[in-house]
């Protein structure tokens, strides 16, 4: 789509087809923000009582056990997969987790956002050529999809790629679709952590899941739990887990219960709650 | 390297030293990384471009055994998923995983209860992983480890793109085309000593000058 400059629709009439970045004289009014956040955000107001139901996250990952004990139900599957054309095509899962890291991200999320849905989308475990290809097919999937939650464990080196998954990670902003990545734990340039159209986690030595910290140092923004962390693994297994990997879906989960509490809101909302209610800037004594 | 790149490559194949003072120089890095972790083992895997398979390029173990040339698929298991992701992963109580336990037995002769792996990142591409077996128990494992694991990582990585130019190199020094003419003159060059290497050098200055 090309994009209108600004001013340029001005001499249309202010019916529906108004484009959404220019504003007729006198319209402000029309345009109410539909979930407004209160004047004070807390941990009560965002999270006493959240579950998570109803939201729907996705681990863009290595596939997901389903029926593990610390998983449960797994409500959709796909691997996405290149045919001989190089095109890329989700198609029902019917592997599993390729590795044990989907599943364990997966069980992250359960554990702090019970009631949520739970979809996989695996992008790896199908040989590593074409695997960024892969990568960004099953971003484009994921966000096709409107799932309120992406979860990205995982990073690209690749700069060839990083134009394009920029590209969808704007476009999973504007459609309220809230990607949340892991910042590289080597000093590499890596994506789509870096991008300000998603969240970005780092880790903590902390025990508490629901303990994270807004950074006020970016490019990455919060740090979560990601240190001997015991996770879901294989065949039904638990491990300990260490890396960054593990705290992205602490903050996917805590997004999740603020989205099931408060649907609606926009990425930009959630991750200003987010930090309204970091442990190192909450104002509820908790911070 | 792009294909401009590979009469120099052929030249400097002519002067490099031999593949396996690269080797040493990988074994000496899983050695140290084994050494600094208190580990039990510790391993450089490369990835193999034209077969999707990563090889044992290194290891450092107290089980005596010939690893090294060993393969496996590129997707598989934890040294797959930290290659494809690029990502850092370290797990203890590996061994859980009855799945994970027989794969890695079947490789290596032995199921770690914990490991450490890292990918191999050079510039924007990765060329392997490196692992780290069996850390002494403790209560907990610490991010300044992980940032550890990161600086021999880097460590790896640029000896492994070393190792990789080499190899490249002596691709075109082995086959038939000018480069490896080009490659031999400079690997017969650098062997000439006194006054015939001088001669020699002069020479090639005289015949850049012509082709220039």
């Amino acid at each position: 789509m090309s994009l209108a400059l600004h001013g340029a629709s001005e001499n249309r009439a202010a019916d529906d087809d108004l484009p959404a970045w220019s504003l007729p004289r006198d319209a402000g009014g029309a345009i109410a923000i539909r979930n407004p956040l209160p004047a004070r955000v807390d941990r009560e107001w965002a999270l006493a009582g959240a579950t998570g139901k109803g939201v729907r996250v996705c681990i863009l990952d290595s596939g997901v056990e389903a029926g593990h004990p610390l998983v449960g139900e797994v409500a959709s599957a796909v691997a996405i997969a290149l045919d001989e054309d190089g095109q890329a095509r989700a198609e029902p899962e019917t592997e599993g987790d390729s590795c044990g890291h989907g599943t364990a991200c997966a069980g992250v999320v359960r554990g702090l956002a019970p009631d949520s849905e739970i979809h996989s989308v695996r992008v790896l475990g199908s040989g590593f050529k074409g695997s960024g290809d892969v990568l960004v097919a099953g971003l484009r999937y994921a966000v096709e999809q409107g799932f309120d939650v992406i979860n990205m464990s995982l990073s690209t080196t690749k700069r060839q790629l990083g134009d394009v998954l920029h590209e969808l990670a704007d476009t999973a902003y504007f459609r309220r679709t809230l990607i949340v990545a892991s910042a590289h734990n080597m000093p590499v340039e890596s994506f789509p952590w870096r991008f300000s159209s998603v969240v970005s986690v780092g880790s903590h030595e902390e025990v508490d899941p629901l303990v994270f910290y807004a950074n006020p140092d970016p490019p990455v923004e919060f740090f979560a739990r990601g240190v001997d962390v015991d996770v879901a693994w294989l065949g039904g297994a638990t491990i300990r887990a260490t890396g960054n990997s593990f705290a992205t879906p602490a903050i996917s989960a805590i997004a999740a219960l603020v989205l099931s509490k408060h649907p609606g809101l926009t990425p930009f909302q959630v991750k200003t709650v987010l930090s309204l209610i970091a442990n190192n800037v909450a104002a509820d004594g908790r911070g | 390297m792009a294909e401009d790149g590979r009469l120099q490559a052929a030249v400097a194949a002519g002067v490099l030293p031999s593949e396996e003072a690269f080797a040493q120089l990988l074994r000496s890095i899983v050695v140290v990384a084994r050494a600094i972790f208190g580990a039990k083992g510790s391993s450089v895997f490369l990835f193999d471009e034209d077969t999707d398979e990563l090889v044992f390029a290194a290891v450092a173990s107290d089980e005596e055994q010939d690893l090294v040339g060993r393969r496996m698929p590129s997707s598989q298991g934890i040294a797959g998923w930290v290659l494809s992701s690029r990502t850092p992963l370290v797990l203890e109580d590996v061994q859980n995983d009855p799945r994970f336990a027989r794969a890695f037995a079947a490789g290596t002769g032995y199921v770690p209860k914990g490991l450490m792996a890292v990918p191999l990142l050079y510039d924007e591409e990765v060329l392997g992983v490196l692992q780290v077996l069996d850390r002494p128990e403790r209560a907990s494992f610490s991010l300044k480890e992980m940032e550890l694991l990161g600086l021999f990582a880097s460590q790896a990585a640029i000896a492994l793109a070393l190792l990789r130019s080499a190899r490249r190199a002596r691709t075109e020094l082995a086959g038939d085309g000018e480069a490896a003419a080009v490659a031999a003159i400079a690997a017969a060059v650098e062997g000439l000593e006194g006054p015939k290497r001088e001669a020699g050098l002069a020479l090639l200055d005289v015949l850049a000058r012509v082709l220039a």
